[in-house]
């Protein structure tokens, strides 16, 4: 339970990581660490080097100009009480009680999470919810990422070794709007067996905009697109909501491992599917 | 680049050496510092034993590199008693309530309840056993935590007023 050997880099500026980068071989970005840690005590992964971009303030920074501008090394425990996330992304702060414990959001960054990719993530899943934009930075360009494209396969994101995620532009959703999100894990602050948020605009009653996203259930958080398909454009009665999710929630392909059946899992996306779109129609109702 | 020099201030005390760059911090304080009341359990950041205090935060002494608390302050389980020797309210009401067997868990125990507390001592019994959902205890069932935690959070309430 010890980490192999490695050499230790800590640029102070973000063009020094990027040179690192290039120049190194089998690297690892150590961010807060609330991951890759458990990962190179336990020798999952054994890298050559390991380039260190806590001290690079400029990647931890948020602002607010049309869309949300969050450094890929903003702390959770920042996100979690910052009045910029409070006021345009109020679901992320909702998702952030179930990310880990106050002890590791002390550390964990919002970058690590995204890239770290755990099926079972909460903050990839506020990013899908409102196709969030990534800009990856290397020694040689900056390119923009869409989150609906970030997620190659389990654990994958689309960047390249050489490569940095540097921020998040997320652009929140025009008032009036409702937000739910849901989750059940075996005890607080572990990885979700399910989870769902959803924002929802009505309109005379009937869901005008609609975007779902699930965790814990797939390889990889995702859009739940064929659910908000159906329920796009129709009339908002829970009952009948209830029976319109019954079609896309078996066409989810369900991880079923050693301690969670996919059918159990099935079953408990729908009732937080349920609850979510309840809990977004009420708080749209409400404005 | 596999050894570098570290220099940090532990309980108001520097401490410095030489380590490996692969040194969690857990491990360079019970080694290097001599400091053994951190516990380390799982090394993977579940059981929550390790918890120091790193500039204020409670942070898990597992998943940080030694190197990377270069220059910082660092608060362990022998750091909360006060210098005279007198217990903090946190170890006197764990000690009135029966909330430790095997002790295991208590210096972790202890550092995060202490981080959460002194940051806001008004905290209800829920509040409580959610800041020590990431604190894994096998003996006591918790309740002797709670209340120990319940205790020493109206203490320190009552001393901050």
């Amino acid at each position: 339970m010890k980490a192999s050997a490695f050499s230790y880099h800590k640029p102070i500026s973000l063009e020094d990581a990027l040179s690192l980068l290039e120049s190194e071989e089998e690297v690892k970005i150590l961010a807060g660490g609330q991951s890759l840690m458990p990962m190179l005590n336990m020798r999952f992964v054994q890298p050559e080097a390991v380039i260190d971009v806590n001290e690079i303030e400029e990647l931890a920074t948020i602002s607010f100009n049309d869309n949300v501008e969050i450094g890929a090394l903003t702390r959770q425990k920042t996100l979690g009480t910052h009045s910029i996330i409070k006021q345009h992304l109020p679901i992320m702060q909702e998702a952030l009680k179930w990310v880990g414990h106050f002890q590791t959001q002390s550390r964990g960054t919002i970058g690590g999470s995204l890239c770290h990719l755990d099926p079972a993530s909460e903050l990839p899943m506020i990013a899908l919810l409102y196709d969030a934009e990534l800009e990856v930075a290397s020694k040689s360009a900056t390119r923009i990422i869409p989150m609906k494209e970030w997620a190659l396969a389990y654990m994958m994101p689309s960047i390249a070794p050489e490569e940095l995620l540097t921020k998040i532009l997320i652009k929140p959703w025009g008032m009036p709007y409702g937000y739910g999100f849901q989750e059940f894990a075996r005890r607080h602050g572990d990885f979700a067996i399910a989870a769902v948020g959803c924002l929802l605009k009505l309109q005379d009653g009937v869901i005008s905009e609609i975007a779902i996203s699930i965790g814990g259930v797939e390889d990889v958080p995702r859009r739940f697109i064929e659910c908000e398909d159906v329920l796009r454009g129709s009339k908002y009665d829970i009952e009948e909501v209830k029976k319109q999710i019954i079609g896309p929630l078996d066409q989810i392909n369900y991880i079923d491992d050693s301690l969670v059946t996919g059918s159990y899992r099935q079953k408990l996306l729908k009732g937080l599917l349920v609850r979510s779109i309840e809990q977004a129609a009420s708080r749209a109702n409400s404005l | 680049m596999q050894e570098q020099d570290v220099r940090m201030h532990v309980n108001g005390k520097q401490v410095s050496g030489k380590v490996e760059t692969r040194t969690h911090l857990g491990d360079f304080l019970r080694q290097a510092a001599g400091l053994t009341g951190t516990h380390l359990g799982c090394e993977h950041g579940v059981c929550g034993a390790c918890t120091v205090i790193v500039d204020g935060d409670a942070v898990r002494s597992c998943l940080m590199l030694a190197v990377q608390a270069d220059n910082c302050e660092v608060i362990t389980i022998e750091g909360i008693a006060k210098e005279d020797g007198s217990l903090h309210p946190l170890q006197e009401a764990f000690r009135n309530n029966h909330a430790l067997q095997c002790g295991f868990c208590t210096a972790g125990m202890i550092t995060s309840l202490y981080a959460f507390l002194t940051e806001n001592p008004e905290r209800n019994e829920e509040e409580i056993r959610e800041a020590i959902s990431g604190n894994i205890c096998r003996c006591t069932g918790y309740q002797g935590i709670v209340l120990a935690a319940k205790e020493a959070a109206s203490k320190m309430a009552k001393d901050r007023n």
